[in-house]
């Protein structure tokens, strides 16, 4: 088992298309990385690239103590599991799953007794004489895993290994994969476009957009502190709502503290949020913005149903600065939560990354339009909320944890470095 | 088996459109109309007409080659006591027809066997590796389909004349693959090619040098394109005689030259000429069935999903 470090890394096709842009990412002994990303951000070409299967145009790889830039795939001693299985449809189970050890000239005994070991971790025993088309999906997935685990190489390489499976199914198998790789503790770099595989999986994820890594961290700081608007946009689901807003000081004209220690406030269209004092101690770099534009991200889950007595803060009955008033548009149950649009007469976010992640994900039409000044937001409540649509929401905001960025920049408004 | 046959899985409303709405062809359509029982029928009654003259030829070789003068070869249901064994005895102790036979074999099998081979060497290298110009050496490869047997004849016929490779088996040979090379680089290229690169992949980090890869992943899934090849191939040369006539001499000539001589004398000795024409029949057809077997479909199924 080995590190996997990728330094500088760069990929420019024959064609002139930049697929990947210094990319420095190293994925530690035993750790599982995932690296997610929109279509064509350059996920595949990256892991391509530490298989051994494209040409690193800038930059180095290396495996364990070995910088593998010029290394073929045989000898490079890692193991990659692709997103259609590519197993050989002349070959039965138990050939796909030896067929690297028998390439390496492996004694038979050895070879046999290997891959019924990996079959039996799989639950493929009793398909090991079958061809590859006898098999389902689910099947077929864990043979191309097998024939990566049996060969107990330096790391793991998957490409969306679950993208062909049906959404139950995937369910499944992430965690079976979850389980195996922590099992073996084999160093695995795992890609996919499925944020939800991302942060279940994943020690540490990577995220990627355009060739140019933007992050990388473990899930839960991740999704806590994002370093961007893209990464904000892009984790979470629903996505994190975003719209502009301004700060402003809060103290009286002539009180001797003012912006730069003063409390502040947060102006989102007609309405004002207070930010609390632990919120700007994270992020002192705020009051650079004060009467400036910024952005204001807040996760649906950080609102709640002010009316509904079962919601956190149900209690705190003087929510001075921290409550938003909206009409609700629409309510969709998801059974476990709802879902609450409402709409909030702040600008929306229209930066080039918003514009951009709205294409990239496939949606352009719902790219907001600045000049209607207004923006819907979405709300996760409790299962009990009596909001129905037509109705005036009083949603009450964490607002501690709500983020900020740049509009400029797209970072997020963190330390003094920041502007 | 009848005309009212109806396949089970054939939807009752509108049959000609399914598919999406894709028209059939009509072939299909008749099929699917007849529910396959009148296109058996028919089908088994061409294949009995293409059989009868095959069938007369085997029965003739067998007569007694006094009665074949006078009479056709369907006299024998009426008397069989006109078969017998003797023209192939004397076809077998004939020394000119039994060389052309063997000539014949060490022509074709050669001319099979090394076409196959270096086709398909080349057909990898053209469909899977990168090299510079590969692209245009494989139009140009596609270019030498069209050029004609007869304009390479002179020129080679030169050039063997100065290796001394006229009238040899080896010159025959040589000139079969020269002119097979092309047709079986560009079908096996083409189905090389659609191979799924994934599995190509996958066979590389497994630990496949190209060679292991050739042998143990493309082969096999290349039997159809090969088993194909093999038989048009095979039929090709062991039914030519332009070549033959031109590069072999008397001692290399192969069974189709020979035949010709024999017919010069048509009528003294259709003993010899009956049973040779079948000899040199029966085999392409037993190389036939015997590649029939590798004409699967769906070898792919499977792999990439
Ligand atoms: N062989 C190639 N030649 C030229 N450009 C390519 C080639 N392969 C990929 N690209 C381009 O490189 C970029 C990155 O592609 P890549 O396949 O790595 O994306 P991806 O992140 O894996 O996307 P997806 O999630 O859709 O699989 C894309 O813009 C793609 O069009
Ligand atoms: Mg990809």
């Amino acid at each position: 088992m080995a590190d996997v470090v990728l330094d500088g890394v760069g990929k420019v096709y024959p064609d002139g298309t930049r697929a990947v842009d210094t990319l420095d990412l190293s994925v530690t002994d035993g750790e599982f990385l995932v690296l997610v990303g929109p279509s064509g951000c350059g996920k595949t070409t990256a892991l391509r690239m530490v298989a051994g299967l494209e040409d690193i145009s800038e930059g180095t790889v290396r495996i364990g103590d070995r910088v593998v830039n010029r290394v073929p795939s045989r000898d490079r001693d890692v193991a990659m599991v692709f997103q259609s299985y590519a197993l050989y449809p002349h070959l039965n189970v138990r050939d796909n799953i030896g067929f690297g050890l028998r390439l390496r000239k492996m004694p038979k005994a050895e070879i046999d007794q290997r891959v019924l070991e990996a079959a039996r971790t799989l639950g493929l025993e009793e398909h090991l004489h079958r061809k590859p088309r006898q098999l389902s999906g689910g099947q077929r997935q864990r043979v191309a895993m097998g024939r990566a685990i049996v060969r107990r190489p330096q790391a793991f390489l998957m490409d969306e290994p679950l993208s062909n499976l049906d959404a139950k199914l995937r369910v499944q198998m992430r965690a079976q994969i979850a389980r195996l790789t922590r099992d073996l503790g084999v160093t695995t770099l795992y890609v996919t476009h499925d944020q939800v595989e991302a942060m279940t999986l994943g020690d540490r994820v990577a995220v990627m957009r355009k060739g140019v890594l933007q992050q990388v961290a473990p899930p839960q700081e991740l999704y806590d502190r994002p370093v961007n608007l893209f990464v904000a946009g892009f984790i979470g689901s629903p996505a994190m709502n975003l719209f502009s807003g301004s700060l402003e000081s809060r103290a009286e004209p002539n009180d001797p503290k003012d912006a730069a220690d003063g409390p502040l406030s947060v102006r989102i269209g007609s309405q004002r949020l207070h930010l609390p004092p632990e919120l700007l101690a994270a992020r002192p770099a705020l009051r650079y913005y004060v009467d400036r534009e910024v952005i204001v991200g807040i996760r649906p889950e950080d609102l709640y149903d002010l009316a509904d007595e079962e919601a956190p803060f149900a209690r705190d009955r003087d929510p001075e600065g921290a409550v938003l008033t909206a009409e609700t548009d629409l309510v969709e149950s998801m059974g476990s939560e709802v879902h609450v649009h409402v709409r909030l007469d702040a600008p929306p976010a229209v930066t080039a990354d918003v514009q951009e992640l709205a294409a990239d994900v496939g949606n352009e039409d719902q790219v907001p339009d600045p000049r209607t000044a207004s923006t819907e937001v979405v709300a996760r409540f409790g299962p009990r909320t009596r909001v129905r649509e037509g109705d005036t929401a009083r949603l009450r905001v964490a607002t501690d944890r709500m983020h900020f960025f740049d509009p400029e920049t797209g970072l997020s408004v963190r330390m003094r470095e920041n502007s | 088996m009848s005309a009212t046959v109806t396949a089970p899985t054939e939807p009752t409303d509108g049959p000609e459109v399914s598919d999406g709405g894709i028209k059939r062809g009509l072939a299909s359509r008749i099929v699917a109309r007849t529910g396959g029982g009148l296109v058996s029928v028919g089908l088994v009654l061409v294949a009995l007409f293409w059989l009868m003259p095959t069938f007369g030829l085997l029965v003739s070789s067998l007569r007694d080659p006094k009665e074949m003068d006078g009479s056709g070869w369907w006299k024998v249901f009426s008397s069989p006591g006109q078969l017998t064994w003797d023209n192939y005895d004397s076809l077998l102790s004939n020394d000119d027809m039994m060389r052309a036979f063997f000539n014949t074999i060490w022509i074709t099998v050669p001319s099979t066997v090394l076409v196959i081979l270096i086709g398909s060497f080349a057909a990898y290298a053209f469909a899977w590796l990168e090299f510079p110009g590969r692209d245009w050496l494989f139009l140009v490869v596609v270019g030498l389909l069209v050029v004609p047997v007869q304009v390479a004849l002179i020129p080679i016929a030169k050039l063997y004349g100065d290796t001394h490779l006229f009238g040899t088996i080896t010159g025959v040979v040589l000139f079969h693959v020269a002119f097979g090379l092309p047709f079986a680089v560009f079908l096996l290229r083409n189905y090389f090619a659609g191979i799924p690169r994934d599995l190509l992949e996958a066979a590389r980090m497994d630990g496949g040098t190209d060679l292991t890869i050739f042998f143990r992943v493309v082969l096999p899934l290349g039997l159809p394109a090969i088993a194909s090849l093999a038989i048009f191939q095979f039929l090709w040369v062991w039914n030519d005689m332009l070549v033959a006539l031109i590069y072999a001499d008397t001692d290399s000539a192969p069974l189709t030259v020979a035949l010709q001589s024999q017919s010069r004398a048509f009528g003294s000795n259709i003993e010899v000429l009956a049973p040779g024409a079948f000899l040199s029949l029966i085999v392409p057809l037993m190389v036939f069935f015997a590649f029939q077997r590798y004409f699967v479909q769906g070898v792919m199924a499977g792999a990439v999903k």
